[in-house]
């Protein structure tokens, strides 16, 4: 299982608390975490990949394991430690006053 | 036993307030979608327990809210809004072609028929139709598609298309306004388009009495007149009688003819009122005073309406979409202030008092009259 960690503002969207969890085929992706997570929760479409094009939107930033995941390809394995439920795949958004 | 029930949106979520018909006590609900940026709501005509809801967020987009019950509840309708074809470019700026894309929807206009008939004006400027309640949204490409659409360009907010009104007579005639491309109009449903900008002059634009490229900041209609429209652009005051077909002058004894909002008297389409603004850079009242002007001959010769309204060390801003009428035998005027005031007027502009004073910024302000 993955845990996926939502920023409070998408978990009040999507009715959720706490973490959200996963079941991922490996190699698990970004973009299986996100296209899995949209499928559960539809809501979620467009806020954290841009609706067309399925790009990372500009302020929103993935972090794992102490780690800036923001400009890792959508196609690349996430951290082991991810995928194995270790750690949980932190979504954020970007540190900007508003 | 009417009451009214006022829409709220603001730069932090939502407030719906709700009184009676005398106006005088009013529950505030909200915020609601707290945290976000509710650029609009607004109620269906044709069933005022349909809402719908404009929240996005510079980190998370677009989210399009739908109630069916008045507000109480809500639940996310669709946000897939897809230019028609190869998007291509518009003016930004500096004057250098830039890409369409999408930003948010600054307006939701429900049909005055069909509840689940709504148009959605957005930035970059486009007018998207959705007739399932929201869930998903057709562009009318007409009009973005015209043949002046490479030259409009930003006005300071974003190339927006702020203001939508359906013709009450002809279900086939919308009007709408972009900044800083001008207004519009379509006869056919919104097939086809064209410029209604006759009579319109602009500084900051190279020929200032160009087709488009003027930035309207609001068009008010009454509704037994469709053909009489009044404007507030960037600067100037205008009407038109002719469905915009042509434009005249109509600021008159203004103290400045700058502003965003202008909006009609329910009962009497000759009464209007705008919000004089120092400037385009100084968006404040003049002289530190709020005043909402009031024209009861079509425009021209104004008087200004200050009993209730802060006389004093005021600098606050009204914006485009925050100014309302309610349709109660005393037509109610209510707008909203960017320092998060609400005022109303429950005796057509004579007298005002806040409902509210601390919201969020406040970016528009709509009016339901329930039976």
């Amino acid at each position: 299982m993955i845990r996926v960690v939502l920023p409070t503002h998408l978990r009040t969207l999507a009715r959720l608390s706490g973490e959200t969890l996963l079941d991922i085929s490996e190699p698990a992706t970004q973009r299986s975490v996100f296209d899995a997570l949209e499928a559960r929760y539809p809501v979620l479409r467009g806020t954290i990949r841009d609706r067309l094009t399925q790009q990372r939107r500009p302020f929103v930033r993935v972090f794992a394991c102490e780690r800036d995941l923001s400009h890792e390809g959508p196609d690349a394995a996430l951290p082991p430690e991810v995928s194995s439920g270790a750690e949980p795949l932190l979504v954020v958004g970007a540190m900007a006053g508003g | 036993m009417s009451a009214v029930r006022v829409l709220v949106g603001t730069r932090k979520g939502a407030f719906v307030l709700t009184a009676d018909a005398k106006r005088e006590q009013w529950d505030v609900r909200g915020p609601l979608f707290a945290g976000w940026e509710i650029y609009h709501l607004k109620g269906s005509p044709a069933d005022p327990d349909r809402l719908y809801a404009s929240q996005s967020s510079g980190w998370f987009g677009q989210v399009i809210q739908r109630s069916n019950d008045g507000g109480t509840t809500w639940e996310p309708a669709g946000n897939a809004f897809a230019y028609d074809g190869v998007p291509g470019t518009h003016q930004w700026y500096d004057g250098t072609p830039h890409p369409w894309a999408f930003v948010r929807v600054w307006h939701l206009e429900p049909s005055l028929r069909d509840p689940d008939v709504v148009y959605a004006g957005v930035e970059d400027a486009a007018l998207f139709r959705s007739s399932d309640g929201g869930q998903t949204w057709a562009e009318l490409s007409g009009l973005r598609g015209h043949s002046s659409g490479s030259a409009w360009q930003p006005g300071g907010g974003g190339m927006c298309l702020h203001t939508i009104l359906l013709d009450p007579v002809d279900s086939d005639r919308i009007f709408v306004a972009i900044s800083a491309a001008g207004a519009f109009r379509t006869d056919d449903g919104g097939v086809s388009w064209r410029p209604i900008n006759r009579g319109l002059k602009s500084d900051g634009i190279p020929d200032p009495d160009a087709q488009v490229g003027h930035c309207v900041h609001r068009i008010a209609m009454h509704p037994a007149r469709p053909d009489v429209l009044f404007m507030q652009k960037h600067w100037d005051v205008m009407r038109s009688d002719d469905a915009g077909e042509s434009w005249r002058d109509i600021g008159g004894n203004l103290p400045t003819d700058f502003g965003f909002p202008i909006d009609v008297h329910a009962h009497e389409p000759d009464t209007i009122y705008v919000v004089p603004i120092k400037s385009d850079s100084e968006h404040f009242p003049l002289d530190g005073k709020l005043r909402v002007y009031r024209s009861r001959t079509g425009g021209t010769e104004w008087e200004a309406l200050t009993n209730g309204l802060p006389q004093r060390n005021c600098y606050v801003n009204v914006l485009r979409d925050a100014m309302a009428v309610d349709r109660l035998d005393s037509c109610g005027i209510y707008f909203g202030t960017t320092g998060g005031q609400v005022y109303a007027s429950a005796d057509a502009g004579d007298t005002w008092a806040p409902i509210v004073r601390d919201l969020p910024a406040v970016l528009s302000v709509e009016v339901q009259t329930l039976q």
